[in-house]
């Protein structure tokens, strides 16, 4: 029996533990989507409603360059904004355009409710079986977790390097590995190495570095081609760049305090990832970062409505915070002025200019 | 002690539900006017400004009645239950206002319904009353005698639309947000624009029916939101009674922007026409949109294409 073909749309570096996820798991083929071009965007741009929010543009047009790849099956997850419709909409328009692919939409899928998790992988494939995928779970969850560590030392320390890029290759070498692990053992064992090797990296960091905090949408924050690099052209500048939503934190860890921590600024749940930044904005200026930067794609309702108590949190505490609204454009000028601008600012303010 | 109401979001929904309540508990209340250029300027001023046009001038109503009155009333909606959950703008709509005037001195009411933590709209009313100084059963009769008045008002509307929907004439059915619909500035216009075209323009954003939820199914089976399964609703369950559909929308609403796309391409026919608010003076775009959408539909009534 041949297996299905399945794709899942990018979002950062993830398609590493989700290929391990759907080949071990769940025995079928992975189709890595190809990497995002402004070609992807374009042509997800076309076949999207134009005031959609970016990422389902940029979802779309994986999609459509997967299936060109030969993936039969397309999954889209749920959420709790405007995404978890998205599945709907999409399986429509690639209907539309005449792909005859098996559409899956995990929205019904919880984790905290794993029987709504088995049904919607079940979906997927119907020959699955409980002990792989039991097995292969932890496995995943340790990549995400190895991952997203080493991810962080890099965006912390890459403007430090004495040699520039050497922090990245490690890194990219780091992912190519974690292809190839096997277990949970080997995960953990090339995490140790990895780490190891980061650390003696020679690294010329001062004693009170400049700290950005980057805070925002879901998908815009975790998919570097979607906030144009924000984060490496930070890091080029000689700044700390700290960033807490990655799935590690958001998926496979709950915070019970964190609506007492927030509850100054607001008395409701407000929706969404509104709450992480909220959250995290608030972390950041109880830390007295130099900055924090804000990203979200056009129109995202729950992060527009944190808006306003993030201009609180900055006048409370004299943060200074950049706003930045990405849609399908793909020009980097722009974004470079305002970045450059506000780097200069938090510079002077550091050195009592301001 | 004096309640302002701002006239917007919600008000259009539960207009009967919050008057009644605070009428039998013998409270004054002060309701902004009707939105206008200076109310949406107003708005405009304090909201961000890529969000929607319902909540600009929404935050215009609220800021209006700042000084004229003591308490403003911004209630928590995050879910109606069963029936569905409601857009983010809702659930964060409290502390949206409470953070957006922080600088000037404003004094908040609310109730919260959220029925993950258990909040129904009852026990919801009774902590309001509690806030006013009510007792717990005087709050209870006064939501009681409410609801049953909005319940009245929903089958009187739900009634009107059924009339409607027996005349003669060109029906053409406005689907929407009762707080676009009905909003004099946004959507009244329309309803105007097309009675001088001759035409019956018909809404049912005010009706709540079992039965128009349950035939939103068979346009889409999962639409999360309450408002727009409502909408897809009575596009499904009057589609053969009607010659043309025309969808309001404000930009750029997140829900809509979904649902609206996939309902023009599963609707063929009748004919659809997305329209969308922007906020900006002068009609006559709109006016040359809507008397070619009606000329279209007249033509293929009277089987002009088929002729040629």
């Amino acid at each position: 029996m041949t297996k299905y073909k399945v794709s899942f749309p990018h979002l950062g570096n993830y398609y590493v533990p989700l290929e391990r996820l759907f080949t071990r798991g769940l025995d079928v083929e992975y189709v890595v989507p190809p990497a995002i071009t402004k070609k992807t965007l374009e042509l997800g741009s076309l076949h999207s409603p134009d005031y959609i929010c970016a990422p389902f543009k940029f979802n779309m047009g994986n999609y459509i360059e997967t299936i060109e790849k030969g993936a039969d099956t397309l999954v889209q997850t749920g959420g709790v904004c405007r995404l978890r419709y998205y599945g709907e909409l999409q399986s429509q328009i690639i209907k539309d355009l005449g792909h005859d692919v098996r559409f899956i939409t995990l929205s019904r899928g919880a984790l905290s409710k794993p029987v709504t998790l088995y049904q919607s992988f079940k979906e997927i494939n119907p020959a699955m079986s409980v002990k792989q995928i039991g097995s292969t779970l932890p496995v995943v969850m340790t990549m995400i977790e190895s991952m997203d560590k080493v991810e962080d030392f890099v965006r912390k320390n890459s403007g430090f390097q004495k040699a520039p890029g050497v922090l990245e290759t490690v890194q990219e070498d780091f992912m190519q590995r974690l292809r190839r692990t096997d277990s949970k053992k080997d995960v953990k064992k090339l995490y140790k190495k990895t780490t190891d090797h980061l650390l003696e990296i020679p690294l010329d960091k001062p004693k009170n570095p400049i700290r950005v905090g980057v805070i925002g949408e879901y998908y815009t924050i975790m998919e570097p081609f979607s906030n144009h690099d924000i984060e490496k052209e930070l890091a080029k500048k000689g700044i700390v760049v700290d960033r807490w939503v990655n799935l590690t934190n958001t998926l496979l860890r709950k915070d019970w305090k964190r609506k007492k921590r927030v509850r100054r600024y607001t008395k409701y749940f407000m929706g969404a990832t509104s709450m992480f930044t909220v959250d995290q904005g608030l972390r950041f200026a109880k830390q007295k970062y130099d900055g924090i930067i804000h990203v979200k794609s056009f129109g995202c309702t729950p992060e527009m409505d944190a808006m306003p108590v993030l201009q609180n949190i900055s006048r409370d505490y004299k943060i200074p915070i950049l706003y930045f609204t990405f849609d399908s454009q793909t020009s980097d000028t722009g974004i470079q002025t305002r970045l450059e601008a506000f780097y200069d600012m938090i510079m002077m303010r550091k050195g009592g200019l301001l | 002690m004096v309640i302002g109401i701002p006239r917007g979001f919600l008000y259009y929904k539960h207009e009967t539900l919050w008057k009644g309540f605070f009428d039998a508990l013998g409270i004054t209340y002060l309701i902004s006017p009707k939105t206008n250029q200076e109310i949406l300027d107003r708005g405009n001023e304090f909201a961000i400004d890529e969000a929607c046009l319902s909540s600009k001038v929404y935050l215009g109503h609220v800021h209006w009645l700042i000084e004229k009155c003591d308490k403003v009333f911004v209630p928590r909606i995050s879910s109606y239950g069963m029936d569905g959950e409601v857009c983010t703008k809702f659930p964060a709509l409290f502390d949206l206002v409470t953070n957006t005037f922080a600088d000037q001195e404003i004094e908040l009411i609310h109730y919260n319904m959220d029925f993950r933590n258990a909040d129904a709209e009852a026990p919801g009313f009774v902590k309001l009353g509690k806030l006013l100084g009510k007792s717990r059963t005087k709050s209870l009769r006064a939501y009681l005698i409410a609801k049953q008045g909005e319940k009245t008002q929903q089958i009187l509307e739900g009634n009107k639309v059924r009339e409607a929907m027996e005349q003669n004439g060109l029906k053409i059915l406005v689907a929407g947000h009762a707080y676009n619909l009905h909003d004099p500035y946004l959507g009244t216009p329309v309803f105007e624009m097309l009675k001088k075209l001759d035409t019956i323009p018909i809404s049912a954003a005010r009706v709540h029916d079992k039965e128009i939820h349950r035939a939103s199914h068979q346009i889409s089976q999962n639409i999360p939101w309450v408002f727009n399964r409502e909408l897809v609703g009575t596009i499904a369950h009057y589609q053969r009674k009607i010659d043309g559909i025309i969808l309001i929308t404000a930009f750029p609403c997140g829900p809509d922007s979904l649902i609206n796309e996939l309902v023009l391409r599963r609707i063929k026919n009748p004919p659809v026409l997305q329209l969308i608010l922007d906020g900006q003076e002068g009609t006559a775009g709109m006016e040359t949109r809507l008397e070619s959408f009606i000329d279209i539909i007249r033509f293929k009534k009277e089987g002009y294409y088929d002729k040629i």
